[in-house]
């Protein structure tokens, strides 16, 4: 394992700018999670760490070393793709032992034994192994997926969404998995996903990504507290953040054009009167769906809440986020 | 409740089916009539009105691999009683065997020719598809436009530059200058086929091997060709019914060492009216392009990898 440095990575695809300018270390040992919308640069991003493509400008070093000039290989860097991409006219077994039979690791037959059956136990695959690659089901697939990476010893393993395409159940079992055995081999990992659960979930730390440019590196905690703009803010939390005009309550700091409120940024009972317009009874949650002055905006409420449609309740922000007309945080007291 | 496809009535099918088994019948007779010629004697391959019904005789194949000397009755009672079934074959007619006939160096010439210039078009094919579908070639579609632009006029209209550019080249006769002129045929068609099957195997493997450990031609080896066969084995069946069944080139080419059948066969007649003989040397030439295609037939049918990777 090691750590990874990017620095000033640029890649542009004809006139769009797929990365832009990203600096980022990633510590050994770390479980870093890319997060952002579609073309955000997230795979791009993976892709260049891995060699797949060259970078327009900066760099890449893996353990200190600068491996622009190195191939894939070379690289020895582990990536599960989105899509399963197992080698369709090979076994489970094959599949999982190919990494270890390339002329780069050519590890001796047993060691690659010892290593499929470790790794396919760990993955509940190990009664897949002499099936057909095709002849699995979409979960299995992106399992053997994620085993052939983890079959070897890499400085970094690189993950694009790799249970996107999974249910839920599975997706569910899979992260714990995942995180469990990251912390096992104490694996650096650069994680590329749009899930703000697995996000939150298994990353130590969370890089954002914006239109090719990483707008906020942090803890889980400090991206979901202390979000550097709006975008950083509506990227975590479910519901998302309700952003409103500064203006609808008193007390904004200068400057400051946009409130951001989270559910337990809104006091009830106190404060401005809002209608209720829906009450959303969604199992683990219960959603207030509200309306101040013409204003939409949800939050959470009491299970049991008596609260129904046509009923008024009175706001009051605490402790909320203030932002600038750009989108840009504006720190109160600052 | 209303289907868009509806189940076809019975009358449709058994139409359906009728037509079917008519045009096999139409496209089957010819080759069956020639078939059946080659078990004919000469005498009945003639015979008007054509006979249906007649006794088989291996005489037709006795003669396609045989030269014949007639001989004088003198002659004959020296030799002696015929030993084999083919020598009292041919003494019906007051011949003896004097030698085999050139059929069987004319047919490896073909086996020659055919399958070296289908493997060297479907490898050089292979080599030039996967490039064009994956590397950034400049000019691409315009060089991909020019190979096609190879097949645009028949053949045969370069006839005359071939021809020249052969005898300068000392090309003319050769194995290898036929193995080269069916290639240069083959090869646009080749690429063009070999490229719309590389580009349908997705470059996700490829890339998954380069990360595993491999290099660009070990991933291309392992991870590319295995998933190629079925285009590679269409590929080769038509590269090779095309060199198998060339006659004009041939005819203008080869006239000696390296001969195809296809020129040879007709020339079989001027022997004295021979049918069955000819009928026999285009039986017998059907046989390798049935086996090859029979052979390869798994290979079309295998290897369709649906679900492998999420489209």
């Amino acid at each position: 394992m090691a750590e990874v440095v990017l620095s000033g990575l640029s890649k542009r695809f004809g006139m769009t700018t797929a990365v832009d300018d990203v600096s980022m270390t990633i510590p050994d040992g770390a479980f870093v999670v890319l997060l952002g919308p579609t073309g955000a640069g997230k795979t791009t991003t993976l892709r260049l760490i891995a060699g797949l493509e060259r970078p327009d400008a900066g760099s890449v070093s893996i353990g200190k070393n600068d491996v622009g000039e190195y191939s894939p290989a070379q690289r020895n860097v582990a990536m599960v793709f989105q899509q399963y991409s197992l080698y369709p006219h090979m076994t489970v077994r094959e599949n999982l032992a190919f990494p270890l039979k390339s002329p780069l690791i050519n590890a001796p037959e047993d060691e690659i034994e010892r290593r499929v059956s470790e790794v396919s136990s760990a993955l509940q695959i190990a009664h897949k192994l002499d099936n057909k690659a095709t002849a699995l089901s979409g979960g299995e697939m992106q399992r053997v997926s994620i085993g052939r990476a983890l079959v070897r010893r890499p400085d970094i393993f690189l993950m694009d969404e790799p249970l996107s395409s999974l249910d839920a159940k599975l997706r569910a079992d899979l992260r714990l998995e995942l995180k469990r055995i990251q912390a096992d081999l104490g694996a650096t990992l650069l994680y590329v996903t749009h899930d703000q659960i697995e996000a939150m979930t298994m990353a130590t730390h969370i890089g954002v990504l914006e239109e090719g440019r990483l707008v906020q590196f942090g803890s889980p905690r400090e991206i979901y507290e202390n979000p550097s703009s709006i975008y950083v803010a509506t990227r975590l939390g479910q519901p998302r953040i309700n952003t409103l005009p500064a203006a609808l309550f008193g007390g904004a700091p200068a400057g400051a054009e946009l409130i951001g409120l989270r559910p337990e940024h809104i006091r009830q009972g106190e404060g401005r009167d809002a209608k209720v317009v829906r009450v959303e009874h969604l199992g683990d949650q219960t959603r207030l769906h509200l309306s101040l002055e013409g204003h939409a905006l949800i939050t959470l409420t009491d299970p049991h809440t008596p609260l129904a449609s046509g009923d008024t309740i009175a706001i009051r922000p605490d402790n909320p986020l203030y932002f600038a007309a750009d989108g840009a945080r504006i720190l109160q007291g600052a | 409740m209303s289907f868009s496809v509806t189940e076809p009535s019975r009358l449709q099918k058994s139409v359906a089916g009728a037509l079917v088994v008519i045009y096999a019948l139409v496209t089957i007779m010819p080759l069956a009539w020639i078939i059946a010629t080659g078990f004919k004697s000469p005498n009945d391959a003639i015979a008007y009105p054509p006979k249906v019904v007649f006794e088989p005789t291996l005489e037709g194949y006795v003669n396609l691999f045989t030269t014949r000397t007639r001989m004088s009755p003198d002659a004959l009672e020296e030799i002696g009683q015929p030993e084999t079934w083919y020598d009292k074959i041919v003494r019906q007619y007051d011949m003896v065997i004097s030698g085999p006939s050139r059929y069987g160096e004319r047919f490896l010439n073909s086996v020659i020719i055919g399958f070296g210039s289908t493997f060297l078009s479907v490898f050089l094919g292979t080599l030039a598809a996967y490039a064009f579908s994956r590397f950034k070639v400049p000019l691409k579609d315009d060089l991909m436009f020019f190979i096609l632009s190879t097949r645009m006029m028949p053949p045969i209209a370069v006839a005359i530059p071939i021809f020249l550019m052969f005898r300068q080249l000392g090309l003319s006769d050769t194995h290898l200058g036929m193995i080269l002129l069916y290639t240069a045929v083959n090869l646009s068609l080749s690429v063009w086929l070999l490229k719309g099957f590389i580009d349908e195997i997705p470059v996700e493997y490829e890339e998954a091997a380069l990360i595993d450990g491999y290099t660009r031609f070990q991933a291309f080896y392992k991870v590319v060709l295995p998933q190629a066969t079925t285009g590679i084995a269409s590929t080769a069946i038509f590269c090779l019914i095309f060199a198998w069944n060339e006659y004009a080139f041939a005819v203008l080419l080869t006239s000696g060492t390296a001969q195809t059948a296809p020129p040879f066969i007709p020339t079989i007649i001027g022997v004295g009216k021979d049918w069955p003989a000819v009928a026999a040397g285009t039986t017998l030439f059907l046989v390798p392009v049935m086996v090859f295609t029979i052979l390869l037939r798994k290979h079309l049918l295998r290897g369709i990898t649906f679900g492998a990777v999420r489209k």
